[in-house]
């Protein structure tokens, strides 16, 4: 009997609804891509290995490398450094070290320019890296220095789009070398790296050896004021430590150790166990933020259902009436007019619901961004939009049932 | 004869700003089972507030209001409306029926807020429409039928719980001769099947039809003489 009169205005309750489907709909879809994005940070996090602490050379300011000198660049982790990582620190089980190369990858009119990465057979046990075609950069690879190399796969798509890259031949700057695997690639690739220190690009592994007897230490970059010569022993060392809990004094000695060794800040050191940490708190941040945005909106559309449940009881003051005299008690006014404000709550809070779940596939649709809808959003949802029917309906529904029905009768 | 309702020196005054309204004034009346009463007086004579009173839909400022024996006085707000939806039948000068819903579910009605629902509560809706006259217009609405049929619905309505009071507030006032005449032919058929009527009304020619009149003026019994039905 209470959706009947509802349906005797369609109109008012349609719009009466939006404002709960707005908020419904809007708090599913923000945890959705919050948990999306939080999800995509982490497993890139994760894939930087959380057992690794990283120390990466980073360039120095302009100014400050400018006193030095006027031409060549020399800065970044030493060989040094990686020796002292790899011998004297216990807790470190494995230490890789990474020269980034700037060179270009083609293969006839193909160009590229992938990150090429100088390294050794650990990488691929060290980073958690999965092979999907031939075989990783062999101990063998590195003392024979052999012209082979390893495609990411998305490299090795671009450059092969149909046949296998395995055994072909692909230049790198002036040299040719062997493909010899292909990686699998790091699920998801996403646009940009979502976090500082986590590049997640394509690229080609070449061993050490044969990457310093090609291209040398010293990197020539023509800009278009000059020439930049940059000369940097390492990129990157990748230390794998022997559990979590270790993490933390490897970092910290890491940390000391450089602080010492380098007089100006030309490197950084990244702990995925520390930016998982951050991600949780970001991710945690973000859930607070997103909850009271979600609580204004569900709040302004409680509102207004209560706004629409005063105007209604007004209005039907007469039936309130005629109901009372004809034996309904204050409950029985009380609870019709309850069931009415959470019917209206809860039609909106499922169709809040239905829109709610489709704006995240949209999302990823369009926005080539991850999304997850967790079974819980849409239950959390649904009792949101019931207690906001209790909460908002509990006023005009007092008000409906303490009517004098002596009153409520003579109103016109 | 046992009365069904009861009046005892009941007042029932209001309160305007300063002054105190007496709109009813130690009235002490008794209505037995299968009576047929006309209420009559001028407008402010104290009529509706004697029906509210009558109705329980209001309470008495002083004195004593017994149904069936009953005192309301000691009765709480859910006690009166269940006395209300048992014993007591309403009948309004414009038929009040509920415009979103159609002749049967209106009839229907009072069985809703009865404590134990009975098991037939949609068949005694039907053959009380029927019985009013409408059995071929159950689904219609409200706003579909004319006067008079609506009429018969609240007074189908009125009856459904089977009550012993029947309260009918000018329940002519809105209809023509020839309706009104109808009507009053219910109204007494019924009042013949042992149900007591009381008829508030200001039409004299409506009122003499009952067999007792009661005439209020300022509030005090005027008369109570006898009608000619």
């Amino acid at each position: 009997m209470g959706v009947g009169s509802l349906l005797l205005h369609k109109l008012r309750s349609l719009l009466t609804t939006l404002g709960v489907l707005f908020g419904v709909s809007s708090v599913i879809a923000m945890l959705a891509i919050g948990e999306g994005a939080s999800e995509e940070a982490q497993e890139q996090i994760r894939q930087l290995g959380s057992q690794n602490v990283i120390l990466r050379s980073v360039k120095p300011p302009e100014d400050v490398v400018s006193n030095q000198s006027t031409w060549s660049n020399n800065y970044g982790l030493t060989w040094n450094d990686f020796e002292t990582v790899r011998d004297t620190f216990p807790w470190v089980t494995r230490a890789v070290p990474v020269r980034a190369l700037m060179q270009d990858v083609r293969v006839g009119s193909n160009l590229m320019h992938p990150r090429v990465l100088a390294t050794t057979a650990e990488y691929l046990e060290a980073t958690g890296r999965l092979i999907y075609q031939g075989r990783f950069l062999g101990v063998e690879d590195q003392r024979r220095t052999a012209n082979v190399c390893v495609l990411g796969y998305e490299v090795a798509r671009t450059l092969f789009p149909v046949s296998s890259s395995v055994g072909e031949q692909v230049k790198i700057g002036p040299e040719y070398f062997e493909v010899v695997g292909v990686l699998l690639p790091r699920v998801p690739i996403g646009n940009d790296a979502p976090l500082p220190g986590v590049e997640i690009t394509s690229e080609v592994l070449i061993p050490l050896s044969t990457g310093r007897r090609w291209f040398g230490d010293m990197q020539v970059k023509i800009r278009s004021g000059g020439r930049d010569i940059e000369v940097v022993e390492l990129h990157e060392i990748i230390a794998a430590v022997d559990s979590a809990q270790h993490v933390p004094l490897a970092a910290a000695a890491s940390r000391e150790l450089l602080a010492r060794r380098h007089r100006e800040s030309d490197y950084e050191v990244v702990v995925p166990l520390e930016l998982l940490a951050r991600a949780e708190e970001t991710k945690r941040i973000f859930n607070i933020v997103l909850g009271c945005i979600a609580g204004i909106s569900l709040l302004v559309g409680g509102i207004g259902i209560m706004n629409v449940m005063l105007a209604t009881v007004t209005e039907r003051t007469r039936e309130i009436g005629i109901r009372r005299a004809l034996g309904a008690k204050k409950n029985h006014i009380m609870l019709q007019f309850l069931v009415e404000t959470v019917v209206l709550s809860v039609g909106g809070g499922l169709v809040g619901i239905l829109v709610g779940v489709a704006i995240p596939s949209a999302v990823e649709y369009w926005a080539d961004m991850r999304t997850i809808v967790t079974i819980d959003a849409p239950i959390l949802a649904f009792g949101i939009s019931v207690s906001i029917g209790l909460i908002f309906g509990l006023y005009p529904a007092w008000q409906a049932a303490n009517m004098d029905p002596v009153e409520a009768l003579r109103h016109e | 004869m046992e009365p069904v309702a009861e009046l005892q020196a009941v007042s029932r005054l209001y309160r305007m700003g300063d002054t105190e309204v007496r709109a009813l004034d130690e009235i002490s009346v008794a209505f037995n089972r299968g009576e047929f009463w006309s209420i009559m007086g001028s407008s402010g004579s104290g009529k509706s507030t004697l029906l509210n009173l009558l109705g329980c839909i209001d309470r008495p400022t002083s004195g004593t209001y017994l149904v069936g024996g009953r005192d309301t006085r000691d009765l709480d707000d859910d006690s009166l409306s269940e006395l209300r939806g048992a014993d007591i039948g309403f009948i309004f000068q414009s038929f009040n029926l509920i415009p979103q819903l159609n002749v049967l579910e209106n009839i229907m009605v009072p069985l809703f807020y009865q404590e134990k629902p009975s098991l037939d509560g949609e068949e005694s809706a039907r053959s009380l429409a029927e019985r009013v006259g409408l059995a071929d217009r159950m689904s219609h609405r409200p706003s579909e039928l004319s006067g008079g049929q609506q009429q018969r619905v609240a007074i189908a309505r009125s009856l459904v719980n089977d009550p012993n009071i029947l309260l009918a507030d000018e329940a002519t006032g809105n209809l023509d001769t020839h309706t009104s005449g109808e009507i009053l032919d219910l109204f007494r058929e019924f009042n013949e099947e042992g149900k007591t009527i009381l008829l508030v009304t200001h039409e004299e020619e409506i009122g003499c039809q009952a067999h007792h009149v009661l005439r209020l003026k300022d509030g005090k019994i005027d008369e109570i003489g006898q009608g000619v039905g």
